[in-house]
Order: structure tokens, then sequence, then C-alpha cells
């Protein structure tokens, strides 16, 4: 009783003590923060040519076709789901794209309708998640397999070439000296942050991974929550996809296989839980830098390609055991 | 024309598929009432209030409220009609701070339609001080105790600002002082002409709180009765359906030879713990919640590490490091979070029932089904567990016989010594009863027993001694034979501690 009271207000005045936002972010990403720092002095250190300008803008341009994939899949795992489609929107969306600049229509459209066919695949995952009991996982491997399906179709299996140079430079061109995939990326992250910190969809987001139970209890409309955040995360695959194939002049039916692994990969090491409810937009950043980086120096190092994977995966795997063994102690 | 009641519910009629829960049930509260929802689980006391809370809609009925019929088919219907719901399994978001949760699907909005966080705190800390709770709103809610939590859902139903309030078993994890203080709200409540609602296993908050009582049984209304007038025998007949005499078991005579001795027993959690427990004993272990009697028992089963103290069974010295020895040795714990520990709720009954003795009957390297199904049913009639077949789902029992297949899954283990940590949280009157039968059997076949728990009638009635925890030590060991064991006596243990 009296015990209780002060262990209440013990514990109060520990919470207060580290309200610098800065300081706790970094408390919450160490894992991620050491881990780039590391790669980051090693490549430094053993290539001349890491640290130049021109590699480092490679590496930001590369990174960022994962970073809109990994912005959706955090947004979804925060949900206490899963989409494992976004490979195959990347590619449906790029074929889309490139087939609609070849008309010469205006980028705005060029952009508008694969985004609709993300936003119109993720209405399907969602529908099926929110209206049955169906697995995410189960639901989101089948449209995997149905969208790749859709690309091919569309090309009739055939790369689609892009000819058109206004549309090609979305990829490839530079504002001010930044390119224009990274100012893409600048505007979402801020459009996402806004909608998940400051909107009560954001909330409502959270709660529903965080517990769906007590927050439909609470009123929240769960169902309509899921549906919204699997169309999110399409259309963002799906902006991912245009990006590429405006990089690569082309839309390639079979681009984006296994994206979905970098994308989770990347919100995991970013702290993002794989139960709903706990993870940071911010985190994701450093967990797509991170894995961008690891393939950039792993090129640079001239490490077998074949090899590539299996340090990668012991990137994940460290990096998520750290922030395991960071969680069992404060427990 | 006003009505006298705050509101009614007429002929409220309910099926999920075939199963009739609710059939053709009528109640009417005026302001100001407290009304107690009594029976057994299963009798349909929560689908009702679920209904009138807009989480399920009924096949048949109508809701009136203020004079005027509504229709509910949300939470946020209802509470646009001023009804909040306190529910029984703790509702809230672990990942989320005090304020986001009280204020969850009904956030304070600034003018561009975003969430004001600043008000959200503000309101959020004028809604704990009512309820005195001294915590930092930013706090996340995993870092809450059980009763802070709980506590936290009331505020949260008490700053709702509503009329009419459900509160569906709100003391199951609360101590006492904090039972006082929801008393305390309640009177307020009332005395500002809100409705209140309540569902409890405790008969004893009933004829505290409450000025009227409505029984159910089997989804259908019983009758209400005002707690004036009535007392728990009869309200236990109306619930069970029968004539019952009494709800307890015998009180066991403490017997003669020492099974266990625990002496000076050290854990992180627990301090110098000695005692010595009977064979054919029921030693009852009482105290605050957080008071060491669980952590107790973890360091006896080898889940807590011990630091320093002997354990001897039968005058064996008992090396306990691992569950698995504690077994060994004849130790079992049936655990207090019936779901989390002791089921898998989605296997069928046989698999769960057999799981502790399952090497016994492998057959090579397959169970053998036929020997799984004869252990399910013999302890199915020991234990009258009502189940449709070995293959049922443990997930569709009710709390009382889901509990009973915990209890048969140690059995079959057949163990010296049954530790029950809070045997009958959450499980009606009914079940409550078999659960004290079930014990008194045991402890005649010569089985000790050391039950844990909150409820203080359940601790007086049924232990042959009484310890009493308080902050990681034993206060007390209390034989009715010679000690003062009231109420009030063993309280000032539990909350003041040892000489």
């Amino acid at each position: 009783m009296t015990m209780n009271k002060q262990q209440a207000t013990s514990k109060a005045v520990t919470s207060s003590r580290a309200t610098n936002p800065l300081i706790n972010w970094i408390k919450k990403n160490l894992g991620a923060i050491i881990a780039l720092a590391i790669l980051v002095v090693i490549l430094t250190i053993t290539t001349e040519t890491f640290m130049v300008k021109n590699n480092l803008l490679s590496v930001l341009r590369q990174v960022c076709v994962n970073s809109f994939i990994a912005f959706g899949i955090t947004c979804v795992l925060l949900a206490g789901g899963m989409d494992l489609s976004v490979g195959s929107v990347v590619a449906a969306a790029g074929v889309i794209a490139v087939q609609l600049a070849n008309q010469n229509l205006p980028i705005v459209l060029c952009f508008a309708v694969p985004l609709l066919f993300g936003a119109f695949i993720g209405l399907i995952n969602g529908t099926v998640i929110s209206q049955t009991t169906l697995p995410p996982f189960i639901v989101t491997l089948s449209t995997q397999i149905i969208v790749r399906g859709v690309s091919y179709v569309l090309t009739g299996g055939q790369p689609a070439q892009s000819a058109n140079q206004a549309f090609n430079n979305m990829g490839t061109g530079s504002v001010l000296g930044v390119p224009i995939p990274v100012l893409f990326v600048i505007v979402v992250f801020i459009i996402l942050y806004f909608i998940l910190y400051k909107t009560v969809f954001g909330r409502h987001l959270y709660a529903t991974g965080g517990n769906a139970e007590a927050a439909k209890y609470s009123g929240v409309n769960t169902k309509w929550v899921k549906m919204r955040v699997y169309m999110m995360s399409g259309t963002l695959a799906a902006l991912a996809g245009v990006v590429l194939a405006a990089r690569l002049y082309s839309g390639q039916p079979s681009v984006g296989e296994g994206f979905e692994r970098d994308a989770i990969a990347a919100s995991v090491i970013g702290g993002t839980s794989f139960s709903g409810g706990i993870g940071a937009l911010s985190g994701t950043v450093l967990g797509v830098l991170i894995i961008g980086v690891l393939n950039n120096g792993m090129n640079l190092l001239k490490i077998n390609s074949y090899w590539q994977f299996i340090v990668k995966g012991c990137v994940i795997l460290g990096s998520v055991y750290i922030d395991y063994l960071k969680k069992a102690k404060s427990k | 024309m006003p009505s006298e009641y705050i509101f009614e519910m007429k002929n409220i009629t309910k099926a999920f598929a075939s199963n009739v829960v609710l059939d053709d049930v009528s109640i009417a509260i005026k302001p100001g009432e407290v009304r107690a929802l009594m029976g057994e689980n299963g009798a349909g006391k929560s689908t009702l209030m679920k209904i009138l809370g807009g989480i399920y809609s009924a096949d048949n009925g109508t809701i009136i409220i203020g004079g005027e019929q509504v229709s509910i088919n949300s939470v946020d219907d209802a509470r646009k009609n001023g009804v909040s719901f306190i529910h029984q399994e703790i509702s809230n978001i672990p990942s989320m701070t005090i304020a986001e949760n009280l204020f969850l699907g009904r956030e304070p909005r600034n003018k561009f339609g975003l969430v004001d966080y600043k008000r959200m705190h503000n309101e959020a800390r004028k809604a704990l001080d009512v309820v005195d709770l001294a915590l930092d709103t930013h706090l996340l809610l995993t870092n809450l105790s059980v009763a802070q939590q709980q506590m936290i859902e009331i505020s949260r139903a008490i700053s709702e600002d509503s009329k009419i309030m459900i509160m569906d078993e709100p003391t199951a994890s609360l101590t006492t002082s904090e039972v006082n203080n929801l008393f305390e709200q309640i009177k307020r409540l009332k005395q500002n002409g809100v409705a209140i609602i309540y569902i409890s296993h405790r008969m004893e908050e009933t004829f505290k709180v409450c000025d009227t009582v409505t029984v159910l049984r089997d989804g259908k209304f019983i009758g209400t009765k005002n707690t004036k007038e009535t007392n728990e025998n009869e309200l236990i007949s109306m619930m069970v359906g029968r004539e019952v005499d009494t709800i307890y078991g015998n009180r066991r005579a403490i017997g003669q030879d020492t099974i266990l001795e625990v002496k000076n027993l050290t854990t992180e959690k627990v301090k110098d713990i000695s005692f010595t427990l009977k064979r054919g004993e029921i030693l009852g272990f009482s105290g605050l919640v957080g008071s060491g009697r669980t952590e107790m028992a973890l360091g006896l089963f080898g889940i807590d590490p011990i630091l320093s103290g002997e354990i001897i069974i039968e005058g064996k010295k008992a090396d306990i490091k691992k569950p698995a020895d504690a077994i060994e040795a004849g130790i079992v714990l049936v655990p207090e979070e019936r779901k989390a520990q002791g089921l898998v709720l989605n296997h069928t009954i046989g698999t769960n029932l057999s799981f502790q003795v399952l090497t016994s009957f492998m057959n090579k390297l397959r169970v053998n089904k036929k020997k799984e199904n004869k252990i399910v049913n013999e302890y199915k009639d020991k234990l009258s567990i009502k189940m449709t077949s070995v293959d049922q789902l443990v997930g569709e029992l009710s709390g009382g016989n889901q509990q009973k297949v915990v209890i048969s899954k140690w059995l079959a283990a057949k163990p010296k010594i049954l530790i029950l940590d809070e045997p009958t949280r959450g499980i009606d009157v009914g079940a409550k009863a078999e659960i004290y039968k079930l014990m008194s059997d045991l402890t005649k076949e010569g089985v000790s027993i050391i039950m844990i728990s909150s409820e203080l009638p359940e601790i007086i009635n049924n232990s042959s001694r009484i310890a009493v925890m308080n902050e990681g030590k034993l206060a007390a060991i209390l034989d009715p034979e010679k000690d003062d064991i009231s109420q009030e006596n063993i309280l000032s243990y539990a909350v003041i501690g040892g000489n």
C-alpha cells in the first residue's frame, strides 16, 4: 500500500531524468549507431574510394529504393502486420511507369498510375487481412506471386526500355547536387513522420500493433487502420519501383526479388519490433544506411558476391542480437 | 416523458452461432444506483455488458438511455451515449504512454485536427490526480505494475465523464488500499448520479458497494434483489440454481509428519523464508500483491535461482536448480497466470493434460493415444471437467474448467506437494466450490498443498495454517487453534510485517 506509492513516485522520478529526446534516441538505437560507425570507420581506413563525395552520393542514391520500401514495412510492422508483396509491387510499378513514359504521358501520370496500382494491391492485402483471420504472411506471400505474374504479363517477360529523358531524370538527376531520389526520400520521411506522430491515425496505428484487442475496446477502428497501413506500404513500394525504373531507364519484370528481405532487415535493425507497436522511422533510416553502406563497402573491397550474402546475414543477426541484449538488460 | 431510469435494456437476446448466450434479458437502472451483476462464468454477464458497451450487438431487443431508444453499434456509439467500460482483462497498449492510453480513441486534437499532446498530458495529469496516482504521464504502461495498470483503466473510465459505467471485475488485481480508493470513487460517482454496473465474483464487495444485485444464469434473467434484503447463500443458490450450504471446503487439521521443511530460503526477491509443511495440510499464503508470495513459490519450484537456504523433502535435502528437479522431488506449481503460463489454449485438452506425463506413455517414439485418452477421462471424472471430447480445444472451455485442466495436468505427475497460485482467480462461485472440494479431497489422499491467494475469505476458510508475507519476508505463520485469524489480524501482518 504505502510501499506501492513509494515505488510509483520513485519510478516517476527516474523517468523524468532522461527526457532529452536526442539522448533517448541515441540510447534506443545504440546498436545500430555503433554498427554504422564501425562500418564507416573500417571502410574509410581500408579503402581510398569510400570516403569520396561521388561514392557517398551514389550510396545515397542506391539506398533510396530500400528506404521507401522499408518505411512502408516499418509502418506495417508497427501495426502488427507483415507485407511480403512489396518486391513484386516494385517490379510491376516500374513496368507500368516505363510503359506510360514511353507513351510520352506527363511525368505526374507516370508516377500517379503506378502509385495507385500499389495502393490497390495494398487495398487487397488490407481487405483480406482485416476481414479474415488469415495470417498476413500467407496473404501477402500470395499477392507477391500474383503481382509478379502481373508484371510478366504486362511486358511479355521482356524488360521495357524507357526513352523518356524527363522520366529517366527522376532517377538519375540532381537538384543543387542532391540526387532527386534522395529529395523524394526526405519528403516522404517528413510526411510519414507527420502521419505517425502528429495524427490520430498514427496513434491508432501504434495502438493496433501494441494490442489490437485493447485498441478495439477503446473505440479504435482497427480494421480500417490495417487497410490503410497496407495501402501505405503498397504505395511506397510502387514509388520505389518507379524511382528504380527511372534510375535504370527500364522497367524490368524480374526486378525486386528479395527486396522485402532488405526492407524487413532495415526495419528490424532500426529497432522495430516484429510483434508490433514498437519502433520508429528514424531507426529504419539507420537500418537502411547500414545495409546500403555494407553493400557498397563489400563491392569496394571486392568481396566475392556469394560471400556478401553471408556477411550481410551475420551483420543483421549481430545487430538484432545487440538490441536483444540491451532489452534483456533493462528488464 | 422522462423515465426514472437512466438506462434500460429490454428483451436482449444474443446467440453465437447456435449457442444462445442471452435469452430475453431485461434490466433497468436508476441514476446513482450501483447494480451488481452476478452469475457463474458463462451466465451472460459480460456479453450483456459488451452489448451495452458497443463491442457486440444484440440479435434482438432495445436499449433505452435517458428515455430515448438508442442504437449502439460501436464503442464510439457507446461513448457518445455516455457509457464507459472497465474491462476484466486489462486492456491497454503496453508500448504506449499513460496519457496515450488514457485518451486512446478520443485523442484531444488541436485546430488542425492533429493530436494535441500538451493538452493530452495535462488532462491525463488531472485524471490521475482524481484517483490519487502519482505517476508521470509520459511513462510507458509496460513499466507499471499490474495494479497500477488497473488503476489507469479505472481513471480512464472516470475521465470519460460518463453517465453509465460498467466495471467488469475491477478489483481482481488491486491491493486493499487501492480497492478502498476505488470504492471511494464509486461513492463519489454515485453522488454525481452516475449509474454503475459492477461485475464481480467477490461477494464481500457486492454487499459493500452495491445497492442492488441482478443474477443471471445460463443467459436468463433470474432476479434482482436489494442487497440489504438478501444474503450470500441466497445469491449463490440463485446463481447455481440449487441450494448450497457452503462454498468452502472443510478446514483440515494439521497432520503429524513433516513432508517439507524450508530453511532460510533466499532468492533475489525473497529473504530468509522458513516454514514446515505437514502431510495433508493446506498452508495458505497471504500478503499484499508484490509481497513475495509468488516469488517464494518460484524459488521452491526452481524458476528463480536459490541464493541460500535449504529445502528438505521427507527428511532428504533436495537440490532444486530447475523446475525438472522440483517435479522430480515431488513439487508441482499451478501458476497464477493460467493462460500465459499453464496452458496452450489452441491445443486440445488431451495434449495439454498429458504434457507433463508425456514421457510416461510414449510408445517408443509415438504418443500412445489410448493411454492419453484414459488419463484424460480419469481426471475428467475426478474433477468433473465439462468438455465435449478429449480433442476439444482448451481455449473453448470456461475459466473454471480451464483451471481444472491445469490442475489435472499437474496431478497427473502424482505430486507430493502441490503449490496453487491464485487457484480461483476469475472463476465463478460454483467452480470455486469444486476447486475447494478438490483441494480437500487431495489432502485426504495425503497430498500437501501450498495455496497462495489474495482473497482473505478463501485463505481463512480453507487453510490449516496461514503464512503471511510482507516485503519479501515471512511476517507470521498463524495457527487457527492458537492465533487470531481474523481478516484484520492477517491484514495487519501483511501491511506492517512481523515484529
